[in-house]
């Protein structure tokens, strides 16, 4: 069998072809049993009728609400990646600092904002920024998420610039020592740009983190495509419709992110450069493909927030 | 930041945290642990029924879920788990955060079915067990030991995102925090206490999954 599964069972003989196809039957009726028990509680609630749907055939629902609400969501997704960008440089490489007290400090920092909840930083942030008055007040909602996305996603990113640097075989920095480098142009010139070619797919499943969780200003009054949908479904009284649509757009747009992680992750290991020791190991031995990275970093896998 | 916690019911908000975390953790486990099954399961529809599922939780804000469980199911579709209105909130909140995190519980115990060698299937099958005999007897037992690490960062992820039931109006932590900290007009001492909170819970999770994952790994 050419199914990647196939290890853990048999070519199926007669029996098992017949407790496969009950199995087949009975998980068929458990997706249409779900599907009616979800479609009738709808139909009882009137979420199924067409002028609950039709609005999203038509320009307006998308102009005023789903579009601005995208907008929104990825505005703030992209300031933050690239903050956490130069975030997780600056930290990551004050963890390989030679200087002690520089390794201490960084450590403690990214520490400490990996341990404490987006949520917890966006509502400080929020209100620091609400009662000082650090930014025209339209603004305080965007940067307070755009605050609590970099710190914490900043601090990801700065374990896997030192995770991907401590992987790289020591050859690399024995090579430049050894050509009279000093320790820091070995890690510029040489460590780091090999360890963040290999971040390139993390990097990507990072954003999918940042766009997920930038919904969470929803709770600090951020108008992102969640909060966009909300008022779209009371606009419309067509609720449950809304957030439907808002979650396909979510899983659409993150699917994608993952599957393109997944091409470059490929294309990087394809190129031999050596570095695939840093990047995920992709392992078949059973069980369909699933990335193993080794720091317990992984690409796919990738934590829940 | 004696005041804080004199003035405040700090603890009694990392209690209902606690709690969620643990209600949640359990749900996460098991219907983590049926949807791994349904994807490495031998028929075609429950393996695609596995993966659209860890397809769709993965990649939907645990928010929409939360908010869509009051103003969408409770309100709209008329799904009431409790006839107070903070039980409700709460027992959606264990719903949502165990059918969110089942998707990362699933693909962390994937990694670890892949880490078990192909021969211990093989000889499985060979001396006449069925799938679920060798899933059950020889690989999962394997495969959790070898997924302590990825089930311990589950974990500490659930912990922390147990705060975004705040946004449903939940009381645990992250509800408190927003109310004590506007009326403390955003000073830090409440950041930190609150910060410090969660450090305090989730570092020890962190140093047992840890010695945990080196003790029970399967020598190979």
């Amino acid at each position: 069998m050419s199914s990647p599964t196939a290890v853990l069972f048999d070519a199926p003989g007669p029996k098992a072809r017949r407790r496969h196809a009950v199995l087949t039957a009975l998980g068929a009726v458990l997706v249409a049993l779900t599907l009616w028990v979800v479609l009738r509680k709808m139909s009882e609630a009137q979420q199924l009728q067409s002028t609950m749907w039709t609005p999203f055939l038509h320009g307006e629902a998308w102009r005023e609400y789903l579009l601005p609400g995208l907008w929104g969501t990825v505005k703030a997704a992209g300031i933050s990646i690239v903050l956490a960008g130069i975030f997780g440089l600056l930290f990551g490489v004050g963890r390989l600092s030679a200087v002690a007290p520089v390794r201490w400090v960084s450590g403690v920092v990214v520490e400490f904002f990996r341990a404490v909840p987006v949520l917890i930083m966006m509502i400080f942030a929020f209100n620091v920024y609400v009662f000082n008055a650090v930014f025209p007040s339209t603004l305080n909602p965007l940067a307070a998420v755009v605050t609590g996305l970099t710190l914490y996603n900043g601090s990801v990113l700065a374990e896997l610039v030192r995770s991907g640097v401590h992987s790289l075989p020591t050859g690399q920095s024995e090579a430049g020592l050894s050509i009279g480098l000093t320790p820091g142009q070995v890690l510029r010139s040489i460590q780091l740009p090999q360890a963040l070619t290999a971040m390139l797919p993390a990097l990507i499943g990072q954003m999918v983190v940042i766009l997920k969780d930038s919904a969470l200003g929803y709770q600090i009054t951020y108008l992102d495509l969640l909060n966009w949908s909300k008022t779209l479904g009371s606009n419309y009284a067509n609720t449950v419709p809304a957030y439907i649509v808002a979650a396909v757009l979510f899983i659409v747009i993150n699917f994608s992110l993952t599957v393109l992680a997944r091409r470059v992750e490929q294309w990087l290991s394809s190129r031999g450069s050596g570095i695939e020791s840093t990047a995920a190991l992709e392992t078949t031995v059973i069980g369909a493909t699933v990335t193993v990275v080794p720091h317990g970093h992984v690409a796919d896998e990738r934590e829940p927030r | 930041m004696l005041d804080v916690l004199r003035n405040y019911d700090v603890l009694g908000a990392f209690w209902v945290t606690i709690q969620l975390t643990v209600l949640s953790a359990i749900g996460a486990l098991v219907l983590g642990t049926i949807v791994a099954i349904l994807r490495v399961s031998p028929v075609a529809v429950l393996r695609a029924l596995g993966t659209s599922y860890v397809n769709s939780f993965r990649n939907t804000p645990l928010t929409l879920l939360m908010v869509f469980s009051i103003l969408g199911a409770t309100y709209i579709l008329g799904l009431s788990l409790a006839q107070d209105s903070k039980g409700n909130i709460f027992r959606w909140a264990v719903v949502a955060l165990s059918v969110y995190h089942a998707a990362f519980v699933c693909e962390a115990l994937r990694s670890g079915v892949n880490t078990v060698p192909a021969g211990q299937a093989e000889a499985a099958r060979s001396i006449g067990l069925t799938f679920g005999q060798s899933l059950r007897e020889v690989i999962l037992p394997q495969a959790f030991r070898s997924a302590i690490a990825p089930l311990g960062s589950t974990l500490i992820a659930l912990t922390k995102n147990t705060t975004v039931a705040a946004v449903i109006g939940g009381t645990e932590a992250a509800g408190l925090m927003s109310e004590v900290v506007e009326n403390e007009t955003g000073s830090i001492t409440v950041f930190l206490v609150f910060a410090i909170g969660f450090v305090i819970i989730t570092l020890p999770m962190g140093i047992l999954f840890t010695s945990l994952s080196r003790r029970l790994a399967v020598k190979r």
